[in-house]
């Protein structure tokens, strides 16, 4: 923690790791696919058999965006359907994280697992160890908790006479199960369990990716949570501190951490948080980390099938994103440029659209056209038009372009060409969280320090009626912008 | 379509037009809404 200036002190972004985790074999289990298997049991072949190989997710175009390999306007010059026109020598490895296969995530699981409440078979775990073995963010501690497995007959047997849920690798070899955390308790059930888990999972992945490329693990002071589990027991149902579990096997000796709780827009309502935070000078580092959304695998599944594509939403996918002081050239989070989603704004798109952009930029004195690209719901049109859903990203910069227009902005025949310049294809997950403005971040940080773009703008909305308390909307945003050092 | 006196059911949708926008155009046209909801999609 820093001393008592009062010195004015500008939050900037040191950097920020993507991470997917490609898991297949755990679509049957998201929220949509199960419920529909439970109805119709047929259904279970034609998932299994419209799965993708880790070679086709990895050369998925989006996927390859994701983890900043392509950037979010190449989609433009590739033709669709993006999935049946890979990414030619892609690679796993990104500039700004990973895509791991599923093989290698569940030891990951198996690491992150401190109540015996994942059983592997031990043969999978021998495999996991030596794959992950050669991976650079896995130490000797990790591998030697991948010794504990047990026979598949063990597994049989817990899945038969205990509540446990199956874990299937490559589609249908058993090679684990999920157990009970309580005999009594809804909230440790294996479903949930396996759900806070694989958050756990794979936002540890994303913060170390963030701390290998910074360092300073024992410099981060406080970490902010975003993901959308609800980790608790029958006493406290969603209790939290996700973002401790997740600091603990990072390294982040010196952290202390919360959970921010705000439908898909935790993560930019974290990243405010943060940025405050550093401001005001309470802390010098605050990470924002959220892991993956296990419900939502799938969630599109029966628009897949029903166009006999793959079922695209097959990943796990984590952020973390580091909020420091002012280092004289990361790019800048504008404290003076936050909108946010009155309780008394009505839900509106006019009215949310007015809150988070309109108003911060007329304080801000700045045009519409001088935001250089706007980071918005971001979930990639492949996933969402074939189940009728639609191309969100789309549909928010043309209601931004709209504003524009009333503005006298732009003429109304230049709308499409604001889309083009202003926006971008969507490129991200249907992972909720991670799908709302953060996915641009990794992209916008790039090219702001290349000189190549002065601001964006990120605009996430929340969605908070899904919860039944109440019928409110939400949102919040921020303007990134290029650190002028001193000037 | 004439809405004058019927009953509607009214799904919106958070990232285009939402239940209570819906809501208040069929209103105008003399529209009883019973039931309104607004979908989050994604």
């Amino acid at each position: 923690m820093s001393g008592s200036s009062r010195q004015e002190i500008k939050p900037v972004v040191k950097g920020v790791s993507y991470f997917l985790a490609h898991v297949p074999s755990m679509v049957r289990h998201g929220s949509k696919p199960s419920r529909e298997i439970g109805k119709d049991s047929s259904l279970l072949s034609q998932i299994l058999s419209h799965l993708e190989t880790f070679e086709q997710a990895v050369a998925y175009p989006p996927n390859q965006v994701f983890i900043g390999n392509l950037d979010p306007d190449d989609l433009l010059r590739i033709p669709s359907p993006l999935y049946q026109n890979p990414v030619p020598n892609s690679s796993r490895w990104g500039a700004f994280g990973e895509i791991m296969p599923e093989e290698e995530f569940y030891g990951m699981l198996k690491i992150c697992d401190e109540f015996q409440i994942l059983m592997m078979e031990e043969d999978f775990l021998k495999e996991a160890f030596s794959r992950l073995e050669e991976h650079p963010l896995f130490t000797a501690d990790d591998l030697q908790k991948l010794d504990n497995g047990v026979s598949l007959e063990q597994i049989e047997k817990a899945l038969s006479e205990e509540e446990a849920m199956p874990v299937y690798v490559q589609g249908e070899r058993l090679v684990g199960c999920v157990r009970s955390g309580h005999e009594e308790d809804f909230n440790l059930i294996p479903e949930i369990l396996i759900e806070n888990l694989t958050v756990k999972a794979s936002g540890v992945l994303a913060l170390r990716h963030l701390l290998d490329k910074l360092g300073g693990a024992e410099k981060v002071d406080y970490l902010l949570g975003c993901g959308e589990e609800a980790v608790g027991d029958r006493y406290n149902r969603g209790g939290g501190n996700m973002a401790k579990a997740i600091g603990e096997l990072c390294g982040c000796s010196a952290a202390g951490g919360s959970d921010i709780k705000a439908f898909c827009c935790a993560p930019v309502h974290a990243i405010v948080m943060a940025a405050s935070l550093v401001a005001s000078s309470v802390f010098d580092n605050a990470v924002v980390v959220a892991g993956g959304s296990f419900a939502k695998l799938g969630m599109k599944f029966q628009g897949h099938l029903r166009h006999d594509m793959p079922i695209l939403e097959d990943v796990l996918a984590a952020i973390a994103i580091w909020v420091g002081r002012d280092d004289s050239k990361s790019p800048v989070i504008r404290l003076d440029s936050i909108g946010k989603h009155e309780i008394g704004s009505g839900s509106a798109q006019q009215a949310i659209l007015d809150k988070l952009v309109i108003q911060p930029l007329d304080r801000l004195g700045l045009k519409i056209t001088q935001v250089d690209k706007y980071a918005t719901e971001m979930q990639n049109p492949e996933v969402t038009v074939p189940q009728g859903s639609g191309n969100v990203p789309r549909t928010n910069y043309r209601t931004i372009g709209s504003f524009a227009v009333l503005r006298n902005e732009i003429q109304r025949d230049e709308l499409d060409r604001f889309v083009e310049v202003h926006g971008m294809p969507g490129f991200s997950p249907t992972q909720g969280h991670i799908a709302s403005a953060v996915p641009v971040l990794g992209h916008a940080v790039k090219k702001i320090m290349a000189g190549e773009m002065e601001n964006t703008m990120f605009l996430a909305k929340g969605s908070l009626f899904l919860g039944r308390m109440t019928q409110l909307s939400d949102g919040l945003s921020f303007l990134l912008e290029r650190n002028k050092g001193n000037k | 379509m004439d809405l004058k006196g019927k009953k509607v059911i009214v799904i919106g949708e958070r990232d285009g037009v939402q239940g209570p926008a819906i809501e208040a155009c069929v209103r105008s046209a003399g529209a009883e809404p019973v039931i309104v909801q607004t979908q989050c999609f994604v």
